[in-house]
């Protein structure tokens, strides 16, 4: 393959989850080992260090950070590993796979492109496989790659491959996958990481890698809806741009044009697109995840927590929030707390009307009595706010359609939301144009 | 739909500015901890992106050691005029006058440990509640665990196994009195990211990152700028040898190591960025003292 020019690359964002047996960090090391990213001294260090705990060489202990996860041999964090070929640079966010950690699962999640998900071709599908395509699902990931391991162990049999397929795709039936591919291999051999198994003649797909380089994420964000949070305000009060005021902030959805109509939130204003500004000076079309500041023709009271939107095609605005949420403290969430919650560039605060369900994470079971979430419990619950929000459903947009709660006591981050359909169309209603 | 999407570097620059503006929302008195190495220019350059045609909304903060490479500092004034900021000095001398720390002895002294106290204390003084640092995740392994906005106790300590959840691009800043943040807006950039931007964009940095020639001291396999700061005794003065190297990061001369180098340009060093089998802090002695060396600074209030 040649050499793309280094301004041609992209940037996939992938997530993995596994616990100790599954090959996860031997899979990331043999990734970072043959792209050539991991380097000599780190590679002695790891060494010496195995050494040091009478072990083979130990992949592990380079994704394992911190002093107690290797004092204790667990994965806690996240950890974020960096990898580029010459087509692509990779970021993983490599998380703990197992049930005690789904929040950590859950942040790795939210900002990948691709969710890599490892099964042990001995075991075949189990619990955590189920937990792990859930979450994927729950959290939209727009592509899912179940990379079936160490077949070295089952004789590299089709028989097993095939079997573990079809339970997958019997069960993610009852979820929203929009891509998956399916991979034979062994990270211990190599087989289909980065090259081609030569034990494997019934596979024609392709390696793992070469699928990493190649899945097309150009249609990833949503590029209908436009929806710009306001983030900051710019006002040079200089003389030169005495009159300048600038809209700062991501595009979360949408093309936005120098002299589109747009709408603004909560305030309902109409007004037009002046200029768009990035970086490299103005430009006819801004786009998602693009850091802009926009001009408006007409003076308008805007700030941080406002909504520029595309004239007639609004959010919906309200203040019953109905969405599912991962509990991430141990203080339980309870019907009736307050809490303050942040929403794009938004914060209000809101107080928990009803916990309609808590899902068993391992068989999608819906737990209707249940009265409280703990820690890494999943549920549906509905909030009022005490300002409306300016949102989406998530499946239809990531951006708007996310939201972390925080504990007032303690301003700890303690749930992330994902807004569902509102349920009943009669307390919201889409804001009139 | 090629048309919409943007390449790698693009994307880490947008990223960047969006978490430079969200200190500038969140917090009260943010400031810019800057070293006058790569990393923290390109922290500087995006900040002048992120707010223009507006001033930056903050100043800049250099820790001091007193042991700098000159031309580092010479490169840190002409920068700050360039962006227009206020720069703010705080020297670990005057901690170690005033008896705030005690300084290391012996040949292997450096004042690198004793920066996170000068720190804390010019955060107390100037009641900073966040500093942006250029720290990246692909330095070092306690550094893949960081947060975009990491918080920190009133002692201005790093909590690792009890951090915020951080999920899509919701940051929350929010804390008590006399807690502040570390915000890292380069988290997810590599080394060689930082260089190819500072190509594409042909930012100035110090001379000291291209191939010189200079009298250097090998200790301990790292190769130092010959200096006083150095202890030198007698018969290490005599292994001084002229060398042609380049500095991969800068720190303060008791702790930098050089590399052999004859990448002159800008070009040439993202050539060989591409190519080193050796990481970046590889050639960092302050690191190199115990496995968690890092994670135990960071955990007492380090960058």
């Amino acid at each position: 393959m040649e050499q793309k020019s280094y301004l041609d690359m992209d940037l996939l964002r992938f997530t993995t989850a596994g616990s100790v047996d599954d090959g996860k960090s031997t899979l990331i090391g043999r990734l970072l080992y043959d792209s050539k990213t991991l380097f000599q001294d780190q590679l002695e260090n790891l060494e010496r260090l195995s050494q040091q705990r009478g072990e083979e060489l130990n992949l592990a202990l380079l994704t394992d950070g911190l002093r107690a996860e290797r004092e204790q041999g667990i994965t806690i964090d996240v950890a974020y590993r960096y990898f580029a070929t010459p087509v692509r640079k990779f970021i993983i966010a490599d998380t703990p796979g197992h049930i005690q950690y789904t929040r950590n699962m859950v942040t790795g999640a939210s900002t990948a492109n691709l969710a890599l998900i490892l099964v042990d071709a001995r075991n075949g599908v189990t619990e955590q496989t189920h937990r792990h395509i859930f979450i994927a699902s729950l959290l939209q990931i727009p592509h899912f790659v179940v990379c079936i391991n160490k077949m070295d162990l089952v004789s590299y049999k089709q028989e097993i491959y095939d079997t573990i397929k079809n339970e997958i795709e019997d069960f993610i039936s009852k979820l929203i996958v929009p891509d998956i591919t399916f991979i034979p291999i062994s990270a211990l051999k190599g087989d289909n990481v980065v090259h081609a198994s030569n034990q494997m003649n019934w596979y024609h797909g392709p390696t793992l890698l070469y699928h990493l380089e190649d899945v097309h994420i150009g249609s990833d964000e949503n590029l209908v809806d436009c929806r710009f949070p306001v983030q900051y305000v710019i006002r040079p009060r200089s003389d030169k741009h005495h009159d300048y005021r600038g809209y700062a902030g991501k595009i979360a959805s949408g093309i936005f044009k120098p002299g589109d109509r747009v709408t603004v939130l909560p305030s309902g204003f109409t007004t037009t697109i002046k200029s768009i500004e990035t970086p490299q000076g103005e430009i006819n079309e801004a786009f998602p995840p693009m850091s802009v500041v926009v001009q408006l023709k007409d003076d308008l009271d805007i700030s941080r927590g406002d909504m520029l939107v595309r004239e007639h095609n609004t959010p919906l605005i309200g203040q019953n929030i109905d969405f599912m949420v991962c509990w991430m403290n141990t203080k339980p969430l309870t019907s009736g707390t307050r809490y303050i919650i942040r929403h794009t560039t938004r914060e209000t605060k809101g107080i928990v009307k009803e916990i309609q369900y808590k899902i068993d994470i391992n068989t999608l079971h819906r737990i209707p009595e249940a009265t409280q979430l703990g820690l890494n419990d999943i549920g549906r619950i509905t909030m009022r706010t005490a300002q409306p929000l300016f949102y989406d459903s998530y499946q239809h947009n990531r951006a708007t359609g996310s939201i972390i709660l925080i504990d007032e006591a303690t301003n700890e981050t303690v749930g992330a939301g994902m807004i569902r359909e509102p349920s009943t169309k009669v307390t919201e209603k889409k804001k009139k144009e | 739909m090629k048309r919409y999407n943007l390449n790698h570097l693009q994307k880490l620059e947008a990223e960047s500015i969006y978490v430079i503006r969200e200190v500038a929302a969140q917090f009260e008195r943010p400031v810019l901890l800057f070293s006058g190495g790569k990393d923290s220019i390109v922290l500087g350059h995006l900040s002048r992106k992120a707010f223009s045609p507006a001033k930056i909304p903050f100043p800049f903060l250099h820790i001091d050691t007193g042991h700098n490479f000159p031309e580092v500092l010479i490169f840190r004034d002409t920068f700050a005029k360039y962006l227009d900021i206020r720069l703010l000095v705080s020297s670990v001398q005057r901690s170690i006058d005033t008896g705030r720390v005690k300084e290391e002895t012996g040949k292997h002294a450096s004042r690198n440990y004793l920066q996170s106290i000068t720190l804390l204390d010019a955060i107390h003084e100037y009641k900073f509640d966040a500093a942006i640092g250029g720290g990246r995740r692909d330095e070092e392994k306690s550094r893949a665990k960081e947060r975009f906005f990491s918080h920190r106790n009133d002692f201005g300590q790093w909590d690792p196994k009890n951090q915020r959840p951080e999920l899509w691009d919701v940051y929350n800043g929010r804390k008590h009195i006399g807690e502040h943040f570390r915000v890292f807006p380069l988290s997810n950039w590599t080394e060689l990211d930082i260089w190819q931007y500072i190509l594409k964009e042909r930012i100035q940095i110090p001379l000291i990152y291209f191939s010189h020639t200079r009298d250097c001291i090998i200790r301990d396999g790292v190769i130092y700028a010959y200096s006083d700061y150095l202890h030198l005794d007698a018969a290490e003065k005599k292994t001084a040898q002229s060398m042609t190297v380049r500095f991969r990061t800068v720190g303060d001369m008791t702790c930098t190591g050089a590399i052999q180098s004859n990448a002159r340009t800008l070009e040439e060093i993202v050539q060989e960025v591409a190519t080193y089998r050796i990481s970046e802090r590889g050639t960092r002695a302050d690191d190199r003292r115990s496995e968690n060396a890092l994670e135990d600074r960071k955990k007492e209030g380090y960058f």
